[in-house]
């Protein structure tokens, strides 16, 4: 019975005291807003230069390249790569996600409709490799040169290309698919939790005013109806 | 070869809100019951605690809680000309595994279905004619009455911690309340959710437009509750993480809170999880179950538990599966249109509009599962006159939110750039002053929407995967531009400062997320031409073999499906202690 066994204690124990340890959580999260706050605002820079386990030195730049335009410094946020958008990328596709995880993997692979979803023969992290490749390739033969050696002007065109399916990739790769998962592990980077290595410093959720994991909200529904609320942003190392 | 285990009176497959509930009634009763969960046990203390539950990326994007494509999944077709492929990920809906199943991560939303939905096929064709019912639409009667069903909703909604406001009491309409709802014995177990501001705008939208808003009833503790069965709950923190997560504050109405560990508890009750049946066995003669297969996902080691009783409570499209996969019934065709497991397969409808107003603040990640307000005026509103629309069923409209977290809701007006700094300063601005009005519609069967073996893609036990075949229908093309226009025009009468407008959905796609609400497959009727189970739930082939889930539903409603879920476990429960177990045998004979 040991593989089945439960720990009947502990569980009895969270379920009569969920009020009190719900309770307790708001005694846990004042303190450590106060010291956030006492903290500077910006006091992670970005590393002088950032290591990778995935993407190689072609890749690295395309995407250093692409989280840099998306995001933009400006007085709203630093640059993709000053809040750390690389470095989330290339956990993403090293990680268990970006290996094709939880992804069904049998073929026989066909095209399909857009309303089957995603059929490729590839992970996620294979497909953003190959993507890279078509997409330099393309600005390659357009530009004559790759996209990270691109002006902004350029990098615009391309990517509002990518975005409209108007660039056709010589081999076969659907630039849809492509561009649908670019797009998807950059919002990932900037609005999820900085222990995945991007959204540095929470800056994605201090630029919308999203809390983060605040434990508790039951006061606040009536206290903050038609008020902004605004409590420093915590992130779950803020709590761990 | 599997190893044959020593006789159980009662095997459940599947350990969420259903299995949870039979296991606890019947090892009451004295029976020996073994729950087979192909998942792990979670423990909510340990596995929901703060600050690691609130993790977006972790159970949104990544969905840790959800069931493992990689396994098994399904394949996947709008209709029967073209190729089914599989579902290589999950998307439209998320079925959950482990211990407490989509018990553990939905939101609570807990209807009353009545007797529109029970007695469908009757109240149209006596109110419009047999002629309003088009050829291909096969909705059927349920065989089960709003009457009958009635004490067991409330059984489950005081079990759950259900929040609301009762809109009818034993025939009293009360004020606040839901005034088309069906008559209730009693209110709700707790009183409504505090309502945000977003619910409130449009409450005082939706009355001026002369319609009856309400506060959604739902499984979210609006303070701390002891239920019937001495299980407790916290009270709701609001906290705007409920869907897709576990709940640390014990807040969520949740098997795993309470049914599952009470029948844990029962020394007559024993859980194997990382237990994967695959198939149930039959007799010679087919006219009995005898137990099921299955294996242990920890080393692969296979069994053969044998059971006087085979309670199927897996989700709903599971349970279809394991009932083709075990050649049990009729397997449905919907060219020759014979056969009766697979058919009427249904999902949900829904179509939103977002409204940005630059002088509010909404706050949106301040919300509790179910911090909706709701009006049901096209939905159970039988006065509202389906004829000059021409479709049959009905659509709830609902302000407020259930979820802002911001990978997922950043929401901007149509023609905003996707990068740079023109998105991210309207990100900025519009994501604490916006707030959303959804509809959500009812499904009518079709003959074409169903599910069947696959021909070609195995899971990872070597077993077809289901293929599901699914489309809208004009039917639900109609009530879609219909329920579009009715949003638009409250979204329009709240002078937002800028207006994504509603529009109908004409297609299903796999992608993005639409709802975990996919029903029938085996259903319930009164007659075994038309239907795979009786209204108990019991198969009209194999008397010992009871399917129990939203699968059973000859329809979809506009309305989440727990709350008849849960109250026909517990009326099936009852009709196998108190009949069934005396006398076993067909409870309706055919």
């Amino acid at each position: 019975m040991d593989d089945q066994s439960f720990d009947r204690r502990n569980f009895l124990k969270g379920a009569v005291v969920g009020g009190a340890a719900a309770a307790a959580g708001t005694v846990a999260v004042a303190p450590t807003a106060e010291a956030q706050a006492q903290q500077p605002a910006a006091a992670a820079a970005a590393p002088a230069s950032p290591a990778y386990s995935f993407l190689n030195i072609e890749e690295a730049a395309f995407v250093e390249a692409l989280v840099d335009h998306m995001i933009p410094a400006d007085d709203l946020t630093p640059k993709g790569t000053d809040i750390g958008l690389n470095i989330y990328i290339d956990r993403a596709l090293a990680g268990g996600w970006g290996k094709g995880e939880r992804l069904y993997m049998q073929g026989p692979w066909k095209r399909g409709t857009p309303n089957q979803g995603y059929q490729l023969p590839l992970t996620p992290a294979a497909l953003y490799r190959s993507g890279i490749k078509a997409t330099n390739a393309h600005c390659l033969k357009t530009y004559g040169k790759s996209f990270d050696a691109l002006n902004e002007q350029q990098r615009e065109e391309v990517l509002v290309d990518l975005s409209t399916a108007k660039i056709t990739f010589s081999d076969g790769l659907p630039v849809r698919t492509f561009w649908a998962t670019v797009y998807q592990t950059v919002m990932e980077g900037m609005f999820s939790d900085p222990i995945y290595g991007g959204n540095r410093d929470k800056t994605g959720w201090k630029l919308i005013g999203f809390p983060g994991v605040i434990a508790v909200h039951r006061d606040n529904v009536e206290k903050y109806r038609g008020k902004k609320y605004t409590a420093d942003a915590l992130g779950i190392a803020d709590l761990s | 070869m599997a190893t044959k285990l020593k006789e159980v009176d009662v095997v459940v497959v599947g350990l969420g809100w259903t299995g949870g509930i039979l296991s606890k009634e019947l090892t009451e009763a004295g029976l020996k019951v073994v729950a087979l969960e192909r998942g792990s046990l979670p423990s909510p203390g340990k596995d929901f605690a703060v600050p690691y539950i609130r993790d977006e990326l972790r159970y949104v994007l990544r969905h840790e809680l959800m069931q493992n494509a990689a396994r098994d999944t399904l394949t996947i077709r709008n209709n029967p000309s073209q190729e089914a492929l599989p579902m290589r990920r999950l998307g439209s809906f998320l079925p959950g595994e482990g211990v407490g199943g989509s018990g553990t991560h939905w939101s609570g939303h807990t209807w009353r279905w009545t007797d529109m939905e029970f007695k469908v096929r009757s109240m149209y064709e006596e109110r419009y004619g047999k002629s309003f019912i088009p050829a291909d639409m096969t909705i059927q009667d349920w065989g089960i009455t709003y009457d009958e069903l009635e004490p067991y909703y409330d059984k489950f909604e005081y079990t759950a911690a259900v929040s609301g406001k009762a809109g009818n009491i034993k025939g009293q309409i009360q004020p606040g309340g839901n005034p088309f709802e069906a008559p209730r014995a009693r209110d709700y177990a707790l009183p409504a959710l505090t309502p945000i501001l977003s619910g409130v705008m449009f409450a005082e939208a939706a009355k001026n437009n002369g319609y009856h808003p309400f506060p959604r009833p739902s499984a979210n503790a609006s303070r701390a509750y002891t239920n019937p069965d001495g299980s407790k709950y916290g009270a709701c923190q609001y906290c705007g993480y409920c869907q897709r997560f576990g709940c640390e504050a014990n807040a969520k109405g949740s098997p795993l809170v309470s049914v599952i560990p009470i029948a844990m508890r029962n020394p007559n009750f024993e859980l194997r999880t990382n237990s994967w049946v695959t198939k149930v066995l039959k007799d010679s003669d087919g006219k009995r179950v005898t137990g099921v297969t299955y294996t242990n996902v920890l080393n692969g080691e296979e069994f053969e538990q044998p059971a006087g009783i085979v309670l199927l409570c897996a989700y709903a499209i599971n349970n279809v599966h394991l009932m083709l996969l075990s050649d049990i019934g009729a397997p449905y065709d919907p060219v020759a249109q014979t056969g009766v497991v697979g058919k009427n397969y249904c999902y949900q409808n829904g179509v939103g509009a977002t409204l940005f107003f630059e002088d509010k603040s909404f706050n949106p990640f301040i919300s509790a599962g179910g911090s909706n307000v709701t009006i049901d005026d096209f939905n159970i509103n039988w006065a509202f006159d389906r004829g000059p629309h021409g479709f049959v069923g009905g659509y709830n409209v609902a302000g407020g939110f259930n979820s802002a977290l911001p990978i997922g809701y950043r929401p901007v007006p149509r023609g905003t750039p996707q990068w740079g700094k023109s998105w991210k300063a309207a990100t900025a601005k519009w994501y604490q002053t916006a707030m959303t009005i959804n509809a959500s519609g009812s499904v009518a069967a079709n003959r074409y929407n169903c599910f069947d073996l696959d021909p070609t893609y195995r899971n990872a036990f070597g077993q077809p995967l289901m293929r599901m075949t699914f489309d809208y229908k004009e039917n639900e093309q109609k009530m879609g531009r219909h329920a579009a226009a009715l949003v638009n025009t409250i979204a329009k009468s709240m002078n937002p400062t800028r207006l994504n407008e509603a529009s109908s959905r004409d297609s299903w796609t796999v992608v993005p997320y639409q709802s975990t609400h996919n029903t029938g497959g085996t259903i319930m009727g009164t007659n075994p031409r038309d239907s795979v189970l009786n209204k108990y739930l019991q198969s009209w082939d194999c008397h010992n073999l009871f399917v129990v889930g939203a699968n059973v539903f000859p329809h979809n409603a506009s309305y989440n499906p727990t709350g008849p879920v849960g109250a026909l476990a517990y009326w099936t429960a009852d009709a196998i202690k108190n009949v069934y177990r005396k006398n076993p045998g067909p409870l309706v004979h055919a």
